[in-house]
């Protein structure tokens, strides 16, 4: 790129014969003057349809979505408030009805304990009686044993006096055979 | 080697020798005729901005048509343009440069649009020119200086004088300031059509090399690779642009030091 053709199109020659640029043509001053009104008009446009359409248009869907992350997220912290209470109230219900099974077993045991301790007395007084009643049994029996016993050694007794060919006084047969008994 | 360059579209000159236009995709030409380029000439200029601004349009407003609370694909890439330069702003100028985020958005869609669009191979690049860059930067400018001053009245000029040097520096420092203040415009425009003109030319140049069979495998390496650099310039040196205005922004909004 040689320089002086520079200087020669600031006459308002940029193109050589050939069709090519001479020199840069950013330098050509003959092409300015349409670039910065076509640019003007163009910056003009663009900045319109930013500031009028899009950049609102932006903002607001920006500030939109803002909103709905800022509303999901508190509706997410407030389900999750829920789902905490909801656990609480559950833990807590678990908890209650744990004690009151443990008061249902414990009052059931009690009860079945009173009512066993009961029924023991119960038959340890029947045995008893039984116990006593068999005694007085026994000892009717033993009473009664020994008077057949002293009649039995009366009866013999004279017997055996009689066969031994004496009349024996009943009184004096009995005072030797309750002597003998005693004996 | 001439002969094969001759069939190169745009590389040979009448078959005499190896020559690159390499500039001529810059050229400003009318779409219908072959008239002079006058004020409201319909260019290639034009066709190329109005592709721009259709390109904005189905991005920026038919992209978010359904305005819905899971973006589309398009609606994404908007909504993160928005992002992008919204966070930008507020996080470099603060939250009262966020009055003027709307006309910084615009300087960031034409620029990164234009960018893009001009690595379309057969387009034209509107960022590319001097012309175009520098109404851009003189714009912001402009626009910061009258901000500066009708916020801070001559408050404002304490942004040459910097209070916190050694008072026998502060003249030193404010001839500096100054000087690179109204640098501000070249540098803010030079840096962007530079970089755009440079990549694009040196794209062409290995197009060029590419109609020589001995060179074009590694022609058309060299261009792929430079194109991948060039996507990546294109959005870096608007992000750059974007993001000097916004300093350039704070500064008129908060010339304290």
């Amino acid at each position: 790129m040689a320089v002086e053709p520079i200087m020669e199109e600031m006459a308002g020659v940029c193109v050589d014969s050939n069709g090519s640029a001479i020199g840069m043509p950013q330098l050509c001053v003959d092409w300015m003057p349409n670039q910065i009104v076509w640019l003007l008009i163009t910056l003009l446009v663009i900045f319109f349809i930013l500031s009028r359409i899009a950049l609102p248009r932006i903002a607001s869907v920006l500030a939109e979505r803002q909103g709905t992350i800022t509303n999901d997220l508190s509706a997410a912290e407030e389900l999750k408030r829920q789902a905490r209470d909801a656990e609480a109230a559950y833990e807590k219900a678990l908890a209650d009805a744990r004690a009151e099974a443990q008061a249902i077993a414990q009052k059931t045991r009690d009860d079945i304990k009173a009512q066993l301790d009961a029924a023991i007395a119960e038959a340890d007084a029947r045995i008893a009686d039984k116990t006593a009643e068999s005694e007085r049994a026994l000892a009717e029996i033993r009473a009664s044993s020994l008077e057949n016993v002293e009649i039995v050694a009366r009866d013999t007794a004279e017997a055996i006096v009689a066969a031994l060919g004496q009349s024996a006084d009943q009184a004096m047969i009995s005072d030797a055979v309750a002597n003998r008994m005693k004996g | 080697m001439a002969t094969e360059a001759a069939h190169g579209a745009e590389t040979a000159d009448h078959g005499t020798g190896l020559v690159f236009h390499p500039m001529d995709q810059f050229m400003v030409k009318p779409l219908f005729g072959d008239g002079p380029v006058g004020w409201f000439t319909i260019t290639n200029v034009t066709l190329w901005m109005a592709i721009c601004v259709l390109a904005i349009s189905a991005l920026m407003v038919l992209g978010t048509s359904r305005r819905a609370i899971i973006p589309s694909r398009s609606q994404s890439v908007a909504e993160l343009a928005y992002g992008f330069i919204y966070k930008m702003v507020e996080d470099v100028t603060g939250k009262d440069g966020l009055k003027y985020f709307p006309y910084i958005m615009t300087l960031f869609m034409f620029i990164v649009f234009s960018n893009f669009l001009g690595l379309i191979p057969m387009s034209f690049t509107t960022t590319s020119h001097i012309a175009v860059t520098f109404v851009l930067a003189i714009l912001v400018f402009v626009g910061i200086t009258v901000l500066g001053f009708v916020k801070h009245g001559a408050h404002f000029l304490g942004l040459f004088w910097v209070t916190s040097a050694p008072l026998a520096l502060r003249p030193i420092l404010a001839v500096i300031e100054i000087v690179s203040y109204f640098v501000r415009p070249v540098s803010h425009s030079i840096r962007l059509a530079g970089n755009i003109m440079a990549g694009h030319a040196v794209l062409k140049v290995f197009a060029g090399f590419a109609a020589i069979a001995a060179v074009s495998p590694i022609s058309v390496v060299a261009i792929t690779a430079i194109y991948g650099l060039e996507v990546l310039v294109a959005f870096v040196q608007a992000y750059v642009f974007t993001i000097l205005t916004c300093v350039y922004l704070k500064d008129a909004l908060h010339p304290a030091h």
